[in-house]
C-alpha cells in the first residue's frame, strides 16, 4: 500500500499523518512538542510507525508549521509549504464546498477565505495572540479544571459573563473579579469564549465575507465553548472535521502527494530510521557585520544538513534548500 | 564642519555625490543594522512610527563616528516624516548631542528654498554651483533609480541564482564613478545594459505590484530584502515608488512610468482626495495595475501610518471590484522576518492557484 507522510510541527504540538493512495487517514500522531521539535518529530515517527501495517510505503513527505523547514530536513521532505496553504488544502478536502476556514493553534490563528476550491484571502494574528491554545490552556489550570472538559461547562452556561477579551492579561484580571464577585464558574467560562471569538473576528475577520459552510480546526477546535460562541457570533453552523487536530499534517501529505505525482525519482523521505539518526544543532552569533544574526546549524556526524537564520543569505547551506523544496 | 544624514535605500549614493561636487566634508553612517534600530527604539517615541525610529538611530551611529552636523529631508503635507527633522533635533539634544541640524526642504516647496538651504552647508559655493551641482547629480540620481527598477523587473528571468544582483553591484559601481552630464549619460547606458546582459530563462512569472508607504519600500533593511526574495520567487515587480520620484513629487517623468495625474486619476473612484503620504498614490496604483491583469499587490506600512492606514480601509471594496488580491503587512522593530515570509509563502500559493484556476477556466 502507498503512503504519504505529513508532519506539522507548530509552537505547542507536533502532529503527524499518513494518507493512502485514496488520501483516506491510515494513522496519526499528536503529541506537544515541548520546545524540542527535532526530539518531536523523531518520536512522532517512531510511534506513527507503530501504528502503521507493515505493508505502507512512503512514497512522499510534506512538512509544515512554524517548524517546517527544520523538519523538512529531519524527516527528508518532499515539499515544504506554509501553514495557511496547507490548513487550506485540508480543509477543501474534508469539506469540498467550505468558503471559510477557522483555524486556531497553540499560539496563532488564521482565517482563510475560500471561492470555488481556491484560496482569495487569508489572515493570521500578528500583535496578540489572545484567544489561542496557550491562553485557554492557561486559564483551565488557574480555574482547575482539565483542558478537555473546560468547554463543556461553557455549554452549561445560561448567562453568559462580559469579560474583557482584547487583552489576555486584563481578560485574566476581568475573570478573577467576576468570581471575586460571585458569578458561575460556567457564566465565566463561557463569557471567556465569547470574548477570545470577539477577539479573533476583530483581529482577522474585518472587511472580510464570512459565508457558510465554515470549517473550524486546529487544536482549540475541540473546545465546545469556543465552538458554540462561534456559531452563536457568526450566525452559521460550524463543521468540526473529524480529525480537526492534525488538519495541517493532512494538508501536508496530500501536497506531498501532489508533488510527487509522476516523479519518476524517490521521494526525500529518510524512512522511519530517522528517529535513530543523532542530529545536532548548535548555534553561533556571525560576525560579519553589525547585525550579530544567530546561525542555527543543523549537523549528523560533523556532515553540516542546514544552516539558516542569517539575514543576508550568506550561511545558508543551498543544496539543502534544493533538497526539500521540490517542484512547486 | 562634518556632515552625517540617516540612510533611506540609495540616498547614501545621491547625497555623497552631491556632498563631494560641492566640497562639503560628511560622513556616511554605517549601514543601517538591527544595532540601528535598537538605538533608534530606544531613543524615539513609542508610538512614532517605524522610519523615525531607524532615522534616530542612523543619526546617534553617524554622530557618535564624529559628525558635527545633520542633514536631513524635510517634507510636505500631512504626514508626519515632514516633521520627523524637527522630532530628531529634539531628542538627540535630549540626549546630549551637540551638533547643527540642517533641514533641507525638497525643492517642491521653492526651488530658492531648497537652494539656501543647500548652500548653508556649503557656504563658500554660489547659489548658480549649487543649483549645477543638483541639476547633474540629479541625473545621477535617475540613472540609479532606473536601473532599479529594471532590477525588478529581471531577477524574476535570470537563469543563475544571484546574478541580477551581482549586475546590479557592477551597474551601480559603473554610475557611481560617472561625474559629468556627459560621463552620466554614457554611465546610465552601460548601467542598463549590465542588467539586461543577465542570461535569461523563459517562464511564466507572476507579476506583482508594490505599494506602500516609501520609507518602508526604499529600504531594503527594514522590508526584509522582500524584492530579492520575491525575485527570486520568480515574481516580475513593479514599484509604486522610487527615490527621485519622492524627492520630486511633481515630476513630470517618474520613474514608477505614467504620471501622477493619471494615478491619482485612477483613484478618483475610490478616494477622491488627498490623505496625506502616498494614501492616494497607493490606491491609484493598484487600480492601474488590477486594470494591466497584475496577480497580486503587496502593500507595506509601517506601524500607526494614518495614510496607508486610510489607503488599506479601501482594499475590501477594491479586491471585490477589480478581483485583485492584496497582502498588507505591517512593519516595525517588532516585526519578525518569520512571519512576514509565513504571510508570503501562502500569498504566492494563492496568486499561482488563482492563475492556474483561471487558465483552466478559459
Amino acid at each position: 500500500m502507498e503512503g504519504y507522510l505529513g508532519v506539522d510541527v507548530g509552537s505547542v504540538s507536533t502532529n503527524l499523518v499518513i494518507m493512502d493512495e485514496k488520501d483516506d487517514l491510515l494513522a496519526y500522531v499528536y503529541r506537544r512538542t515541548m520546545g524540542q521539535p527535532i526530539v518531536a518529530v523523531q518520536e512522532g515517527l517512531k510511534e506513527l510507525e507503530e501504528k502503521l501495517p507493515a505493508s505502507v510505503e512512503v512514497r512522499g513527505a510534506g512538512t509544515t508549521g512554524s517548524a517546517r523547514y527544520l523538519s523538512g530536513v529531519i524527516a527528508g521532505a518532499d515539499i515544504v509549504k506554509n501553514e495557511i496553504t496547507a490548513h487550506a488544502v485540508a480543509a477543501s478536502h474534508v469539506v469540498p464546498d467550505a468558503q471559510t476556514v477557522l483555524e486556531i493553534g497553540g499560539q496563532d490563528s488564521k482565517l482563510i477565505i475560500i471561492r470555488e476550491g481556491v484560496v482569495v484571502d487569508f489572515a493570521m494574528n500578528t500583535v496578540c495572540a489572545a484567544g489561542t491554545g496557550s491562553f485557554l490552556d492557561h486559564q483551565a489550570a488557574r480555574l482547575g479544571i482539565p483542558i478537555e472538559e473546560f468547554g463543556s461547562y461553557a455549554l452549561k452556561s445560561k448567562s453568559a459573563a462580559q469579560i474583557a477579551g482584547r487583552c489576555t492579561v486584563f481578560a485574566e484580571s476581568d475573570m478573577i473579579h467576576k468570581q471575586q464577585i460571585g458569578y458561575r464558574l460556567e457564566d465565566i467560562i463561557y463569557g471567556l469564549c465569547q470574548a477570545l471569538v470577539r477577539n479573533y473576528l476583530n483581529n482577522l475577520a474585518k472587511g472580510k465575507e464570512i459565508l457558510s459552510p465554515v470549517v473550524f480546526q486546529g487544536g482549540v477546535a475541540a473546545n465546545l465553548g469556543i465552538r458554540r460562541a462561534f456559531g452563536e457570533a457568526l450566525e452559521s453552523e460550524i463543521v468540526v472535521p473529524e480529525y480537526y487536530h492534525v488538519m495541517g499534517a493532512i494538508g501536508a501529505a496530500l501536497l506531498a502527494k501532489e508533488a510527487v505525482e509522476g516523479r519518476t525519482a524517490p521521494s526525500n523521505f529518510k524512512g522511519f530510521s530517522a528517529a535513530e539518526i543523532k542530529y545536532e544543532t548548535s548555534s553561533f552569533h556571525c560576525k560579519g557585520c553589525s547585525n550579530n544574526c544567530e546561525i542555527v546549524k543543523i549537523e549528523v556526524g560533523g556532515r553540516v544538513l542546514a544552516r539558516w537564520g542569517g539575514r543576508c543569505g550568506k550561511w545558508e547551506v543551498e543544496q539543502v534548500e534544493e533538497a526539500v523544496a521540490g517542484p512547486i | 564642519m562634518k556632515v552625517t544624514f540617516p540612510h533611506m535605500g540609495t540616498i547614501d549614493s545621491l547625497l555623497s555625490d552631491l556632498f563631494t561636487r560641492l566640497e562639503i566634508d560628511f560622513l556616511v553612517p554605517p549601514k543601517t543594522s538591527t544595532k540601528t534600530i535598537s538605538l533608534g527604539a530606544r531613543y524615539a517615541p513609542e508610538f512614532a512610527c517605524f522610519p523615525l525610529k531607524v532615522n534616530i538611530g542612523n543619526l546617534i551611529e553617524g554622530l557618535d563616528l564624529g559628525a558635527d552636523t545633520v542633514a536631513m529631508v524635510g517634507g510636505l503635507g500631512p504626514c508626519r516624516f515632514g516633521f520627523y527633522a524637527e522630532v530628531q533635533n529634539r531628542v538627540l539634544r535630549d540626549i546630549g548631542y551637540d551638533f547643527e541640524m540642517i533641514v533641507l526642504e525638497p525643492p517642491a516647496i521653492g526651488m530658492k528654498i531648497f537652494l539656501e538651504r543647500c548652500r548653508r552647508l556649503a557656504p563658500k559655493k554660489s547659489l548658480w554651483q549649487i543649483f549645477q551641482a543638483v541639476r547633474i547629480g540629479w541625473k545621477k540620481a535617475v540613472a540609479v533609480d532606473e536601473v532599479e527598477k529594471r532590477v525588478l523587473q529581471t531577477r524574476a528571468f535570470e537563469r543563475k541564482k544571484g546574478d541580477t544582483t551581482r549586475a546590479h553591484r557592477r551597474a551601480l559601481k559603473v554610475l557611481s564613478e560617472a561625474v559629468t552630464a556627459e560621463e552620466i549619460r554614457s554611465a546610465r547606458e552601460e548601467a542598463l545594459a549590465i542588467i539586461d546582459s543577465v542570461e535569461r530563462r523563459e517562464q511564466d512569472s507572476l507579476r506583482v505590484g508594490i505599494v506602500g508607504e516609501f520609507y518602508i519600500l526604499l529600504e531594503p533593511f527594514v522590508n526584509f530584502g522582500i524584492e530579492e526574495y520575491l525575485g527570486n520567487e520568480g515574481i516580475y515587480l513593479e514599484r509604486s515608488v522610487y527615490l527621485t520620484d519622492w524627492l520630486n513629487p511633481g515630476g513630470k517623468k517618474p520613474v514608477f512610468g505614467t504620471t501622477r495625474e493619471k494615478i491619482h486619476h485612477a483613484a478618483e473612484p475610490y478616494l477622491a482626495h488627498f490623505v496625506g503620504g502616498e494614501g492616494q498614490d497607493t490606491i491609484g496604483h493598484i487600480v492601474e495595475w488590477a486594470r494591466e491583469g497584475f496577480d497580486g499587490i503587496i502593500h507595506f506600512l509601517p506601524f500607526t501610518c494614518m495614510p496607508e492606514i486610510i489607503a488599506k480601509s479601501i482594499f475590501p471594496k477594491i479586491d471585490r471590484e477589480l478581483d485583485i488580491p492584496i497582502l498588507s503587512l505591517v512593519i516595525d522593530e517588532q516585526t519578525g522576518r518569520a512571519g512576514v515570509i509565513t504571510r508570503l509563502e501562502a500569498f504566492i500559493d494563492l496568486m499561482r492557484n488563482k492563475r492556474k484556476k483561471r487558465l483552466v477556466a478559459s
